[in-house]
């Protein structure tokens, strides 16, 4: 994975900078110490590290503003960082950037019950947002797996989903408004506690623009009443490609359920060795959870489970209590863990249509032999987001480019089916030069002729994305 | 000119030596008048894809509307985000395709739980202002690869470029829906009522007070509905009257529609605002004599005001510059459309930002120019 050269004249300058960048911010907000700077060398993506020039923590939009207004003037690119739980390389920084960290951005700063939002600063991570209003029966849908960690700024740049999208969308749907500041340092409000743009929908394009358009500051999330409650069935299957009719058959029948995940059997193996949740050793083992009061939840399981017997199920278990909802959950829950305590692994995000399911998991198989690596699939069937888990050992030598090579085949196909290379995680710099095999040269021109218009300088996160060769001309500039 | 095909759009638009007036089936008549030669996607017709298992339509800009809606109808499955027919309301004919209310962003009462056309959109082909063919998004419900110029042109009013295919996320139709209703309400009070229901559990599909009179709506399984019903009845909505299945479904047809101004003479302004800023705004606008619908909770504004001057686009505008929100004139006569920016003016940086865009996606400005204002 290849870098632009860092600018020479730019590290030649560090001290200038970094004295300018002292000037607007408060003590011990600009990290400069090479030592120091080592903690925002990568984020999840870990196999790709450089500590940036320094980095900066900012607690305010203005004090945002200043800092954007000084790396302008300087030429300086910035890295925008939420919480660094990116796993495709959105805050990798280069030596000659500043990485701009939310950290310090955590505040709530309303929340407004009667209109159903609440107005936060983007560093806070997205579980304590369900946290601020959860006492009032409320909560905000969007749950990446990295909840606890991660920040609503990073989730509006990758336009972050959750197993729970099926039915609450993803980060883009429950989006409102935004403070946004500019690449020149310039603070833009768009959109508010009303719904929908009156001119272009700007804010549509900015959520999922992986910090290339503006660093969003503050932001404005729909939040939804709880439901009363949520249970779910897990059903076993001795075939993918049953397990892969039968999501197709329950969506079909008109019953939305808020999740149906899915396992193949190297994740069913690994898991029940790691976690011992009880799951059956079978092919394909499917996740539905269906909210609402009890008999609601009772009537919806009861015909999930109907449809489900028409494909003979080797399992079929549905939960009756918290406690054994929580089982069926355990395993799931506890998939990447396990895979991890197995090996090192590369963790894939393509979206398919949920048609193509069958056939994506057997040539799945058939690469993993040619390329002599095994993976595990656990993914979102509802929506066709899968999550290829491919199994490395980073410590033998050829082993993640093998890795590498295997994923970005995977992702090929996924394209060819119909679907897309990335459904929640962003391209970052880790499918960057994919980017060819979804979209023609004129496709991503347009693209980059939307960045030219936020960010003429291109001096925001401008190694991401696009394929560095379709950016040279415009980075250089 | 009325092309067949994506190429001859493409080459239609390529030659084009002056402004062009875009338009699906003419039938949202909004915006700025456009002085140019007409050019309509009607003619690009067809399903190109519909799996109903996957719950993803794919389908040519100018397939009329209600065979979409008849296909999707058969397999049990809708557009969910409730596009309405304003031919009534702005007295117009011709027939509603799909591209136009994606163009236009259309989207009614069920906007406040399921979400808007922007939200159902998956994917887009479309001709920018050179004549290029330029696709976005895809055909799967989760996609965060590169910019999503989707949501873009959700909404663009063809000042973008010209759609020829839209993808689309589609849902099942509910079993069954039922509406309790409460007449004696003032929209205080209404909105008030509203937002105890959006707040509760029961999954409130509309919330709206049309001809005096409360709305709010539960939809899905037979058992669930008057589960949720009744649960609102005896809870929050306390001496509200349900009303099921035909006549539910009729009174958000006129909602979605907008029949109660239909047969009435006036301007009538769309309204976004905070939910709870509804009432008090049409309470400041009392000198133009409005009349209100108020749907999404009380945050969409429907505002029929006599046609005289700048139909209020003043008084309206400086009240909103204070609340936040924004309003468009949708229907006026030409005059007023000429005189009045009908789409909300975007503070400086904003309307920069999307001239900008004009610029790149249509650099000769030939696209429905000066529709959605300068």
């Amino acid at each position: 994975m290849q870098m632009p050269t860092p600018n020479a004249a730019i590290l030649a300058r560090k001290d200038q900078i970094v004295k300018r960048l002292q000037s607007v911010l408060p003590e011990g907000a600009v990290v400069h110490d090479p030592f120091e700077t080592r903690a925002y060398e990568c984020d999840a993506l870990t196999a790709y590290k450089c500590p940036p020039l320094c980095a900066v923590l900012p607690a305010s939009t203005a004090e945002v503003s200043a800092v954007m207004r000084i790396c302008h003037e300087e030429g300086v690119p910035v890295v925008p960082r939420g919480a660094g739980t990116s796993l495709a390389g959105g805050a990798l920084p280069t030596a000659d950037s500043v990485i701009l960290g939310v950290a310090r951005l955590n505040d709530v700063l309303e929340t407004d019950f009667a209109n159903r939002i609440i107005r936060v600063q983007s560093g806070r991570t997205n579980l304590s947002v369900t946290g601020a209003v959860e006492e009032e029966g409320f909560f905000y849908a969007p749950d990446p797996s990295s909840q606890l960690a991660c920040a609503i700024a990073g989730n509006i740049a990758m336009n972050s989903g959750g197993a729970h999208c099926l039915k609450y969308g993803v980060t883009t749907n429950n989006l409102m408004g935004v403070t946004m500041v500019m690449a020149d340092g310039e603070v833009v409000e768009i959109g508010g506690a009303h719904l929908d743009a009156g001119g272009l929908d700007l804010l549509g394009l900015i959520c999922g623009s992986e910090g290339q358009l503006g660093i969003v500051t503050e932001a404005t999330l729909r939040i939804l009443a709880k439901p009363e409650g949520a249970r779910p069935v897990l059903v076993g299957f001795d075939s993918n490609e049953v397990a892969g009719h039968c999501v197709s058959d329950i969506i079909k029948s008109g019953i939305l359920p808020v999740a149906i995940e899915f396992m193949d059997r190297p994740c069913i193996r690994a898991t029940e060795a790691f976690a011992g949740a009880g799951y059956p050793d079978c092919e394909a083992l499917l996740i539905i959870e269906v909210e609402g009061s009890e008999a609601e939840i009772d009537d919806q399981l009861s015909r999930i489970v109907e449809i489900a017997k028409r494909h003979n199920p080797v399992e079929l278990r549905e939960s009756t209590s918290a406690e054994e909802s929580a089982k069926i959950w355990l395993g799931r829950k506890s998939a990447f863990g396990a895979m991890g305590q197995i090996n090192d692994y590369m963790c894939l995000d393509g979206t398919i249509p949920v048609s193509e399911l069958p056939l994506v998991l057997r040539r799945i198989g058939e690469m993993s032999k040619e390329y002599g690596l095994d993976v595990g699939n656990v993914f979102h069937a509802g929506d066709g987001n899968m999550h290829p888990l491919i199994l490395f050992d980073a410590n033998k030598p050829g082993d993640l480019e093998k890795c590498e090579a295997f994923g970005a085949d995977i992702l090929k196909l996924c394209v060819e089916v119909g679907g897309c290379l990335t459904g929640e995680h962003g391209v970052g710099v880790e499918k960057r030069d994919l980017m060819v095999s979804q979209y023609n040269q004129s496709d991503l021109e347009i693209q980059l002729a939307v960045k030219d218009v936020f960010d003429p300088d291109w001096l925001m996160n401008p190694a991401k994305v696009f394929p560095l060769s379709t950016t040279e001309t415009r980075r250089a500039s | 000119m009325t092309p067949t095909t994506e190429t001859e759009l493409a080459e239609a638009i390529a030659a084009a030596n002056g402004p062009l007036r875009i338009r699906g089936g003419g039938t949202r008549d909004i915006g700025a008048p456009v002085d140019g030669a007409p050019l309509t996607t009607a003619g690009l017709t067809g399903v190109t894809l519909y799996e109903p298992g996957a719950l993803t339509l794919v389908v040519q800009a100018g397939t009329p509307l209600d065979e979409v809606e008849a296909l999707l109808a058969a397999e049990g499955q809708r557009l969910a985000f409730e596009p309405g027919d304003m031919r009534a309301l702005l007295g117009t004919e011709g027939t509603p395709t799909i591209g136009g209310v994606i163009a236009t962003n259309a989207s009614g009462p069920r906007r406040i739980q399921a979400g808007a056309a922007r939200d159902f959109c998956l994917g887009v082909r479309f001709v920018d202002g050179q004549g290029q063919v330029l696709k976005n998004g895809g055909r799967v419900m989760k996609n965060v690869t590169g910019y999503d110029l989707v949501k873009l042109m959700t909404g663009s009013w063809g000042t973008l470029g010209v759609m020829t295919e839209v993808s689309l996320k589609v849902l099942a139709i509910p079993e069954t829906e039922a509406t309790l209703v409460c007449a004696d309400e003032s929209a205080e009070t209404a909105v008030a009522s509203m937002a105890a229901a959006l707040g509760s559990p029961f999954d409130v599909t509309g919330a709206a007070m049309m001809n005096g009179q409360t709305m709010i709506r539960v939809e899905g399984l037979e058992q669930s509905v008057a589960y949720r019903a009744k649960a609102l009845q005896d809870g929050v909505l306390q001496g509200f009257d349900i009303v099921e299945g035909a006549a539910s479904a009729r009174m958000w047809a006129d909602l979605r529609d907008l029949t109660p101004f239909a047969g009435k003479e006036g301007a009538v302004w769309r309204i976004s605002v905070k939910p709870s800023d509804g009432p008090a705004l049409v309470r400041e606008l009392g000198a133009l004599s409005p009349e209100a619908i108020f749907d999404w909770g009380g945050g969409l504004v429907w505002l029929r005001v006599a046609d005289e001057e700048d139909a209020g686009a003043q008084m309206i505008r400086n009240d909103l510059s204070h609340m936040g929100g924004h309003a468009t004139l949708v229907r006026a006569s030409a005059a007023t459309r000429a005189a009045v920016p009908v789409f909300h003016p975007e503070p400086a940086p904003l309307a920069a930002l999307s001239r900008g865009l004009r610029a790149k996606f249509d650099p000769r400005g030939i696209l429905n120019p000066g529709l959605m204002g300068a």
